[in-house]
């Protein structure tokens, strides 16, 4: 099996965001970056895939020079090669046109993505590349398995799941619980650095959203600290102060 | 031109979600001087969708087919792309539901529509384009964004928008229906499964969620009971997901699931800034921790510092004797 796995490259889950330029820009200053979370557990059930012997995995990412060492770490977790698409992830769309484009030309059985990225956090692009490759999708995927051209996938709907088979190829987001996490070893990241890592020219496509201007969330106004004793009260003021109960 | 706004069931009967975002495409629909229709897919009755007219919708398109009775979002894709370009809309709204997720990303491809996922506002029109606001970066920025094609799709996250009662006077339900290739059916459900007991996570307006705190999980007991004296999801922090005490379906955080209810109460969380990604948008937060330090208390509005197992067998006690139980 020939699959394809899409990889964000997003700053760490503990960094402060701040912007820059009046607000326009995020400030890189200081931050690190990391494969996006649920890339990572994409990459994670690609290797398990993997483990019959007879699939590669390629990892992709849409990004400038500074996005290969997040696909040298996803080469050290078990990819067999990368590709970069030499551009700035500018939307979704444009994302999911660069990645359709090489799916297009490479063919894959599989096409994996995190259920989102910790950045954006659209989750657009899985369904964008079913639409663009006329693939079925599945958005967020809570468990996937692959028997004889057939795959099985339980997708997460409120209050429970829906359990759904898909012919491949097939386009899936994975979410958090499809597969174990991975950890790059030693024999791994040594391998990474000798692994072939392609870099592609983009393709031309026109962004159809612009980020205007980023704000900060309202600040939270001042904890009202209620003692232990005094429980009536805090089911009090849930009820006349803040209305909710 | 016109907004057509996707009306979602679960088994016949509309989610609450499905009148929050009809009362957000009717507002949108104001905003930008133009109608608004709905389009419910799947196998609903007449009584069920003359609710909506409660909503300001006026004009419904009933897609009820056999074939379109559970969920394929190849095929529903379709049709409500069918549904916009008959009705000329260049605004169509939806849930951001997983199922609304799983459609938006299709629909947009295939109109070349800019699409925005999880508005947290009205769109406005600024000029030739419409700029809307919605989280980034997990709820640690708000970002505002134009959308660039003369077509947009917009979701809006459940709880995000009040549904607001506006009656409509009469509402009028179309048939609607459309051929569909053999390739729109490239997925099918073979079973649904559903905790019926359980309050959906997403949706729910009070969630009750637990930490480490609460040392294992053989002492959710008292979660699962304040919960169910409030009418509460219950969800949890990452590590306790992580240790397999509770199922990844209640992570809520960065890397779970984003929530915005009115009533979120912690319980013996300290207040990650992952975790507090997750549910600093819920309108009020009540923290319990033995912690006085616990970062948590910094974005709460009501805190209270003791031992969660003392704590809330007495607020599960108050509150029965506030609701008149027991």
């Amino acid at each position: 099996m020939k699959i394809l796995v899409c990889i964000s490259h997003v700053p760490d889950t503990t960094s402060k965001i701040t912007f820059t330029n009046d607000n326009t820009t995020f400030n890189t200053a200081g931050v690190q970056f990391i494969i996006n979370p649920y890339d990572e557990i994409a990459l994670s059930k690609a290797v398990d895939l993997a483990a019959d012997g007879a699939s590669s995995i390629t990892v992709i990412t849409v990004g400038d020079a500074s996005t290969e060492a997040t696909l040298r770490k996803a080469l050290a977790i078990g990819a067999d090669s990368a590709v970069r698409v030499d551009a700035q992830p500018l939307d979704a769309w444009f994302v999911a046109n660069q990645i359709a484009a090489y799916a297009r030309a490479n063919s894959f059985d599989l096409i994996l993505t995190g259920r989102e990225s910790i950045d954006y956090n659209g989750g657009q692009v899985a369904g964008m590349l079913g639409e663009l490759l006329g693939l079925p999708s599945v958005s967020i995927a809570k468990s996937l398995s692959v028997e004889n051209g057939q795959a099985r996938v339980e997708r997460e709907i409120e209050g429970g799941k829906e359990i759904i088979t898909a012919s491949l190829p097939l386009v899936a987001g994975t979410a958090e619980g499809v597969a174990e996490p991975k950890i790059a070893n030693m024999r791994g990241i040594m391998s990474a650095r000798t692994k072939p890592l392609e870099v592609i020219a983009p393709i031309a496509v026109e962004p159809l959203t612009k980020i205007e201007v980023y704000d900060t969330p309202p600040a939270r106004g001042n904890v009202k600290l209620i003692d232990e004793n005094n429980i009536d009260e805090l089911v009090h003021l849930l009820h006349t102060e803040a209305k909710v109960i | 031109m016109s907004v057509l706004v996707y009306i979602e069931n679960t088994d016949g009967q509309l989610k609450k979600s499905a009148f929050e975002v009809a009362s957000y495409a009717r507002d949108t629909a104001a905003q930008l001087h133009t109608d608004v229709v709905a389009l419910s897919i799947g196998q609903v009755n007449q009584d069920e969708l003359h609710k909506l007219g409660q909503y300001g919708i006026g004009k419904i398109l009933d897609a009820n087919t056999e074939k379109l009775a559970t969920f394929v979002n190849q095929a529903y894709a379709s049709i409500l792309t069918g549904a916009a370009q008959k009705e000329n809309a260049h605004t169509i709204i939806l849930s951001n539901t997983f199922s609304g997720k799983a459609l938006a990303p299709r629909v947009s491809a295939k109109l070349k529509a800019s699409l925005i996922s999880g508005a947290i506002d009205l769109p406005k029109a600024e000029g030739d384009t419409i700029g809307v606001k919605t989280t980034t970066f997990s709820n640690k920025a708000i970002a505002s964004v134009s959308l660039q094609s003369p077509t947009r799709v917009i979701t809006v996250n459940p709880n995000a928008y009040p549904a607001k009662e506006q009656p409509s006077g009469q509402v009028q339900i179309e048939p609607y229906n459309a051929d569909l290739p053999d390739s729109d059916f490239g997925t099918m459900v073979k079973e649904i499964v559903r905790a019926t007991d359980k309050i959906s996570l997403p949706e729910a307006e009070i969630v009750v969620s637990a930490g480490r705190g609460l040392k294992g999980p053989e002492n959710w007991g008292i979660i699962e009971e304040l919960a169910n004296v409030l009418g509460a999801a219950t969800a949890c922090s990452k590590p306790v997901s992580d240790a397999g005490w509770r199922p990844h379906a209640e992570h809520v955080g960065q890397t779970g699931i984003v929530i915005s209810p009115k009533l979120y109460i912690a319980i013996g969380i300290s207040g990650a800034i992952q975790h507090l990604a997750g549910v600093s948008s819920s309108k009020t937060i009540v923290v319990i921790n033995k912690d006085p330090e616990a970062p948590f208390f910094k974005i709460a509005d009501y805190g209270i510092v003791g031992d969660a197992f003392v704590i809330v067998p007495k607020l599960i006690a108050a509150l029965k004797a506030h609701k008149g139980i027991g």
